[in-house]
């Protein structure tokens, strides 16, 4: 201790140290909060550059969801018959789960590609590697709010009026932003070095969709034990909560299952946030 | 408080390289590797180890080094002796092996220009994502955006997508933002070689200015004639090891006189092993006297000639072989081409070994050693199939006959060149007053 003392007196001020790291480190999430600049530079990035040079430009954003609506109505809703167990027409019923859906499958995609797509600025700049798979699934909430005004104009079409319940709705969005980005977390870090990420991303995010409740209701799961368990996919909570408080008590009110998800969804995010920095020293190296 | 702003003890870097491929594997190797890949994908992936590699090269190794605030220091070495990896470890980009280094201050790294660039956006969008990337605060570009447009020279076309640039253009865009870094330690990578004469000249100028303002800043170069002028001191990698460390024309001179033997000559027999691509390899390069014997040493009155040999694997390109010839200090004496050639200029070449032979005429170079780069490439659009430095060297002498450009004078003459130019004198009568008549 003395020894840096005396060595610190070598330098002009307070001094960096760069030597090797071993082991589970720490997340260092002060300097990341230097470097909020860059977050929000890299995020109005990715968001400015998404529609460039497309003919429909933003509509993409509510085309996306749009569409799978008109699937899921005419498959799922008239062929299948499925009944969201109320009286909410099953259109909307569909896409008040598709919107936090979609925003959490575009957060999930882009962010495990997040960090080979930056490949370039990795190499050549330092700053938290964090940065980059943050700003990836926050670029997804302009194209969320878009999707959102829409639900809401549906709604209106329809003569629902959205409840008070919709004070609640920020909480679910953030419990989809964490899951999104607590799994984006450990796919960017693992798809430094194992490209098979890449391919293996479109089909998780086809089987998490199944099996989660966007195109039926939870309520299709009669035992309440189960239906409690089913809350261990976080993505559960995200869109029973979600529908919760856009379509007010008509739908199952939230109860423990909710609780269950956003545990897990913060299992998650802390795990795969000490994985990314786990492996964050190498990235320079191998991406 | 002392003056120090970076000092590295024992610093190292490993980098793991991949087996060589073994050519015979069986398809039941294959196999079995594919059915162990996910255990052992998996069981890698939780202990957090990269891929297993067996063999490892040390990058840099037992790095030492200590910079006083405000000194610039120039670092010098081959292709792979450890120069840009050194920069990263120093900007954080990548983490050490070995050692620890100590830095006081903002560090800003400029190792490319235009890292991060978004063709989409337009140069003013592109300032601001840039600056943040490069690590300005938001008010620090605002604060310094015209500036930065100005010493760029694109305000016309300031809200166009940069990829409607030229080349030209996006670069020196890009070096604007990036010269108005201001951190206490500036660390840069070979990024003079953009733009025009003119702008490469403002550019080394902005770099002087820098070290000037009493910046830190390590500089990372082949030319030179850049390190020559910006840095008092340099810092000589080898295999990633600090070969010397101190006054620049000294480390200079070591360094290009570190293999000077036998540069009357360099030979490839076997394409295979040649430099160039799959379209043009280089085959011989040598030093020739007037008699077409090979030397390395030469009268100050003599020419020198200098032969190029290369294989053309291809028909379709009009590449020039182009000599650098460098003076001891690494100075670029002249470059010459064989674009003057009427045999040559403008023509696409056939498939052949080729033989290009260029006269030095004597009463030319100086006394002293002299070096040549030999490149053949494509002059537009810019392409290299071969960048060879330092292949040949030679060393120039005057036996004192009284008949070269200092006639009998015994001590050096200065200058590069030392060429007899005519000259003409004349007299008139002084008038009785010491006027004019």
């Amino acid at each position: 201790m003395i020894k840096q003392d005396s060595q610190q007196a070598d330098f002009v001020g307070p001094v960096t140290d760069i030597a090797p790291s071993r082991g589970w480190v720490s997340l260092r999430l002060r300097e990341l909060w230097e470097f909020r600049e860059l977050l929000y530079f890299l995020t109005w990035r990715d968001i400015k550059v998404r529609y460039k040079q497309t003919v429909l430009g933003a509509a993409w954003a509510i085309l996306q969801p749009l569409l799978t609506m008109v699937v899921f109505s005419l498959f799922f809703g008239d062929l299948a018959g499925i009944k969201p167990g109320s009286d909410i027409p099953y259109p909307i019923f569909s896409y008040a789960g598709l919107v936090p859906w979609t925003f959490f499958t575009y957060g999930l995609t882009q962010s495990s590609n997040s960090l080979v797509g930056n490949a370039q600025l990795i190499k050549k700049v330092f700053f938290p590697r964090l940065v980059v798979p943050i700003a990836s699934v926050l670029s997804g909430v302009v194209d969320f709010a878009l999707a959102f005004v829409v639900l809401i104009g549906m709604m209106l079409a329809y003569g629902i009026v959205p409840s008070v319940n919709l004070l609640w709705l920020p909480l679910f969005l953030l419990l989809a932003f964490i899951t999104a980005l607590g799994v984006g977390l450990w796919l960017s870090a693992l798809n430094v070095e194992y490209r098979d990420i890449r391919f293996m991303v479109p089909f998780l995010s086809q089987f998490w969709m199944f099996s989660s409740p966007v195109a039926y209701p939870t309520t299709l799961i009669e035992n309440h034990l189960l239906r409690t368990l089913y809350g261990l996919n976080p993505m559960v909570g995200v869109l029973d909560g979600f529908r919760w408080a856009i379509l007010g008590g008509d739908t199952a009110a939230p109860g423990p299952m909710i609780g269950i998800s956003a545990v897990v969804a913060v299992i998650i995010l802390v795990s795969g946030t000490f994985y990314f920095r786990r492996m964050e020293r190498n990235f320079a190296d191998v991406v | 408080m002392g003056d120090l702003v970076i000092r590295s003890e024992g610093l190292g870097k490993r980098y793991r390289i991949g087996d060589l491929p073994s050519e015979y594997r069986t398809l039941r190797e294959t196999i079995v590797d594919l059915a162990k890949a996910p255990y052992r994908m998996a069981r890698r992936m939780i202990r957090g180890e990269s891929a297993p590699r067996t063999q490892t090269i040390w990058a840099l190794k037992d790095i030492d080094f200590e910079v006083k605030q405000g000194e610039v220091v120039g670092v010098i070495g081959r292709n792979g002796a450890g120069k840009s990896t050194l920069l990263k470890v120093l900007s954080r980009i990548t983490e050490p092996s070995a050692g620890r280094v100590r830095v006081a201050g903002r560090v800003g790294s400029l190792l490319e220009v235009g890292t991060g660039f978004h063709p989409e956006l337009t140069g003013r969008e592109n300032i601001y994502l840039n600056g943040a990337i490069l690590g300005m605060r938001h008010a620090e570009i605002e604060q310094r955006f015209d500036e930065i447009v100005a010493f760029s020279e694109i305000e016309k076309f300031i809200d166009t997508p940069v990829k409607h640039y030229s080349s030209g253009m996006f670069l020196r865009l890009a070096f604007a933002v990036a010269a108005h870094l201001t951190p206490e330690i500036l660390l840069v990578d070979e990024v003079l070689a953009v733009g025009d004469d003119r702008f490469q000249k403002k550019c080394m100028g902005k770099m002087e200015s820098v070290g000037k303002e009493g910046r830190t800043v390590l500089f990372v170069s082949h030319n030179m004639t850049a390190i020559h002028r910006l840095c008092p001191r340099v810092i000589l990698l080898d295999e990633g090891r600090i070969r010397a460390d101190g006054d620049t024309s000294e480390i200079i001179a070591e360094y290009l006189n570190a293999d000077r033997s036998e540069a009357d000559c360099k030979e490839w027999n076997n394409p295979e092993t040649a430099p160039g691509d799959s379209t043009l390899k280089l085959k011989r390069v040598r030093l020739l006297d007037r008699n077409r014997r090979v030397r390395s040493s030469f009268d100050i009155r003599e020419p020198v000639w200098v032969e190029v040999e290369y294989w053309a694997f291809d028909t379709a390109q009009r590449f020039l072989p182009i000599l650098m010839v460098n003076t001891e200090d690494g100075i670029c004496a002249f470059e010459t081409a064989a674009n003057h050639d009427p045999a040559y200029s403008g023509k696409t070449r056939k498939k052949g070994i080729y033989r290009s032979l260029c006269r030095i005429p004597g009463d030319f170079f100086n006394e002293g050693m002299y070096s040549i780069d030999v490149f053949i490439r494509v002059l537009v659009p810019r392409k290299y199939f071969v960048r060879e430095s330092n292949l040949l060297s030679f060393r120039i002498q005057d036996s004192g006959s009284g008949l070269s450009v200092k006639g009998e004078y015994p001590k050096v003459w200065s200058g590069v060149v030392a060429p007899i130019l005519p000259w003409e004198t004349d007299v008139r009568p002084l008038s009785r007053t010491g006027g004019e008549e």
